[in-house]
């Protein structure tokens, strides 16, 4: 049985319009979410499906806005926040750190702040260096916060459940390139699990180990790899805190090689997160050091080529493993 | 206003006695911080509210008990005056886990879900968001409760003041903005970091309803919240308090003072709210030297058991460190 065609901006509306049939205490909000639709057009159609009062448009009021869905989630209801990009959400990081993060701990586990906050993230629209970055990390480092990034058209469709179940705040990260794509939902499943990464692809001689908008060309570049005779496993992380290290280890176990891809930039990356840990756990069962391919640390260009150029790409990932094969 | 000011005529003598008991409580349990933080029993930042106990007070006094409070990092007052039980605030301070927040938060970071309180704020403006967002779902809900919101005249330099009265009244909020003007954000004078100087007229340019306020007159701001707070439950819209008052201590215990006069400190303390009740209380015959003897002996007798309470509270195990970062705890 082949399951409905959409595209990924559709399978994160279908979820949008899931959570406001079945959870009564869920709304959205945000920067033209309502009349306009969505930046992205994620929630385009909603308003008119729910009205003002739970697809609220709000004013361009980062910090206000975002501080208000987490008074909400304190009083109990269960907002879902749109913040266009991650650049924008620098606007706001105060309430997302300094209160949905720790109001859990600060108060002695008195009150839960059950909010999630969606935002775009990552380059390739040439949009330059306001709009394109990825900050994921920034996020993954605070305690107290769980962030996840759907790569895939079944995790654009039910992560959201998943995280509006969660009672703590959840920071979704959408890639702005993957909005477009388009596939076909797996009918078997209707609900993912956000503790667990997943394999996208099994192989045995090379780890390739992303997330996000990141996870499309990792799986390019382990089919370069496939008509090579190189196996490449590729696992996608999904949720970026906590990180679900046992499957990283497990996979590297197996192929004793790693390439960790992330598009944030390399100093301070996520990747370098995954990296210390596999040295920790797994250094004597590797047959050659971590490799890790990052975004040039530059701040995203607009011209093509140069953006293209900034990026990870399949090409490089492929060489990287490569590398690591001929060590 | 002053001491002697004609509602106090019109009060009965049970109501004046309380808003005396609520203010000399605050004090006596602050003083007595001050002396535990010299013995270091109480450790981290210690902002004290002395001088301003009849803002929250008077304020606290206008609010239901299903009512919402978001309050600053100066929040001892705020906390009594909801009814945060002083033995539990005392714990807190000693870092205890019988403490209100199991020791977590400290001084700065007071909530109690039981009388609805939320925080204990430590960043400047941080909390009014929050407290939009608590009086949207109680406007989504259809609840007619009112959320107050406490933030210092500091907050209104911030952006988050700017954009959460737009809010407020964008959406009709029901918020009770209750702004303590001390005329110093730390050290920086109102006059030496605002162009524009009244917090009310800010409000106004939100279409806000506000009202100046002599915050060292409880009866003042207990009238003034009133009628704030009625104007919320009708539908009103959000309504912001400019209550002027002054802080008698410096802003915390690191704090030489070296940004005012002593002889306006004077000046305020002439102003002391609690003697001015007083006065006010025994002009009118509602108040006897044995009555404040009794309220000093009942508030003695509470500290002194808040005291050791705290002092016979137990340390969280180190190995319960991660407990409450997370709601259902798995984090490796």
């Amino acid at each position: 049985m082949s399951g409905a065609r959409m595209s990924y901006r559709e399978a994160l509306r279908a979820g949008l319009r899931d959570a406001l049939r079945g959870e009564p205490r869920a709304f959205l909000l945000g920067e033209d979410v309502g009349r306009y639709g969505g930046c992205y057009a994620v929630s385009k159609g909603l308003l008119e499906e729910f009205g003002p009062e739970r697809v609220r448009d709000t004013p361009l009021s980062e910090s206000a806005f975002v501080g208000a869905a987490i008074g909400a989630a304190l009083a109990g209801l269960r907002p879902i926040v749109e913040v266009m990009t991650v650049n924008f959400s620098l606007l706001c990081l105060d309430q997302i750190v300094n209160n949905a993060a720790t109001i859990r701990h600060m108060s002695g586990g008195q009150f839960s702040v059950p909010v999630v906050i969606r935002m775009a993230t990552g380059a390739g629209r040439q949009l330059a260096a306001q709009h394109s970055h990825s900050l994921e990390n920034w996020y993954a480092h605070v305690p107290g916060l769980r962030v996840i990034a759907p790569a895939t058209l079944d995790d654009a469709r039910w992560m959201l459940a998943a995280a509006l179940a969660d009672p703590d705040p959840v920071i979704v990260f959408e890639h702005v390139l993957l909005y477009n794509a388009e596939g076909e939902l797996d009918p078997s499943i209707t609900a993912v699990d956000i503790d667990r990464a997943a394999v996208r692809r099994a192989g045995t001689d090379v780890t390739l180990v992303t997330y996000g908008g990141s996870l499309p060309k990792s799986l390019a570049a382990a089919e370069r790899l496939a008509a090579e005779g190189i196996a490449a496993e590729v696992v996608d992380l999904r949720t970026l805190r906590p990180l679900d290290v046992e499957a990283v280890l497990s996979s590297v176990r197996k192929t004793r090689r790693v390439v960790v891809v992330d598009e944030g930039w390399r100093s301070g990356s996520l990747a370098g997160e995954v990296v210390a840990r596999i040295a920790e756990d797994a250094f004597y069962e590797l047959d050659a050091p971590p490799a890790r391919v990052c975004s040039a640390e530059v701040p995203i260009p607009y011209a093509k080529h140069l953006e293209e150029a900034a990026l990870p790409q399949p090409d490089q990932i492929a060489a990287a493993a490569r590398r690591l094969l001929e060590g | 206003m002053n001491a002697t000011s004609p509602a106090a005529a019109a009060l009965s003598r049970e109501h004046g006695l309380e808003l005396l008991e609520g203010m000399l409580r605050i004090r006596r349990f602050e003083e007595k911080c001050v002396e535990l933080y010299g013995a270091g029993k109480i450790r981290g930042f210690l902002h004290l509210y002395i001088g301003e106990e009849a803002v929250a007070v008077g304020v606290l006094r206008a609010l239901a008990a299903e009512d919402a409070v978001v309050a600053t990092y100066r929040e001892h007052g705020h906390a009594l005056a909801r009814g945060i039980p002083m033995r539990r605030l005392m714990a807190e301070m000693y870092g205890k886990r019988e403490g209100c927040c199991r020791g977590r938060g400290g001084s700065m970071h007071v909530f109690d879900a039981a009388v609805r309180f939320y925080g204990g704020n430590a960043i400047v403006a941080g909390g009014l968001p929050l407290a939009i967002g608590i009086a949207l779902a109680a406007k989504l809900r259809g609840e007619n409760t009112v959320t107050a919101c406490f933030f210092g005249e500091g907050a209104v330099a911030e952006g988050e003041f700017h954009e959460s009265l737009n809010l407020a009244e964008l959406w009709r909020l029901p918020v009770l903005f209750a702004c303590e003007n001390n005329l110093y954000a730390m050290g920086t004078a109102l006059e030496r970091s605002e162009s524009e100087t009244h917090v009310a007229r800010k409000a106004e340019s939100y279409r806000v309803p506000a009202a100046t306020v002599d915050g060292m007159d409880v009866l003042a701001v207990e009238a003034a919240a009133s009628s704030a707070v009625s104007a919320i439950r009708a539908g009103a819209g959000p309504q912001l308090l400019e209550l002027a008052t002054y802080r008698f201590r410096a802003h915390s215990m690191f704090d030489p003072e070296l940004y005012r006069d002593k002889a306006e400190v004077e000046r305020w303390k002439q102003r002391d709210p609690i003697p001015a009740l007083a006065a006010g209380l025994r002009d009118g015959a509602l108040l006897g030297d044995a009555d404040v003897a009794a309220l000093e002996a009942k508030i003695g007798r509470e500290l002194a058991e808040a005291i050791d309470f705290a002092e016979r509270g137990s340390l969280e195990p180190a190995a319960d460190l991660a407990r409450d970062v997370y709601t259902r705890q798995a984090e490796p």
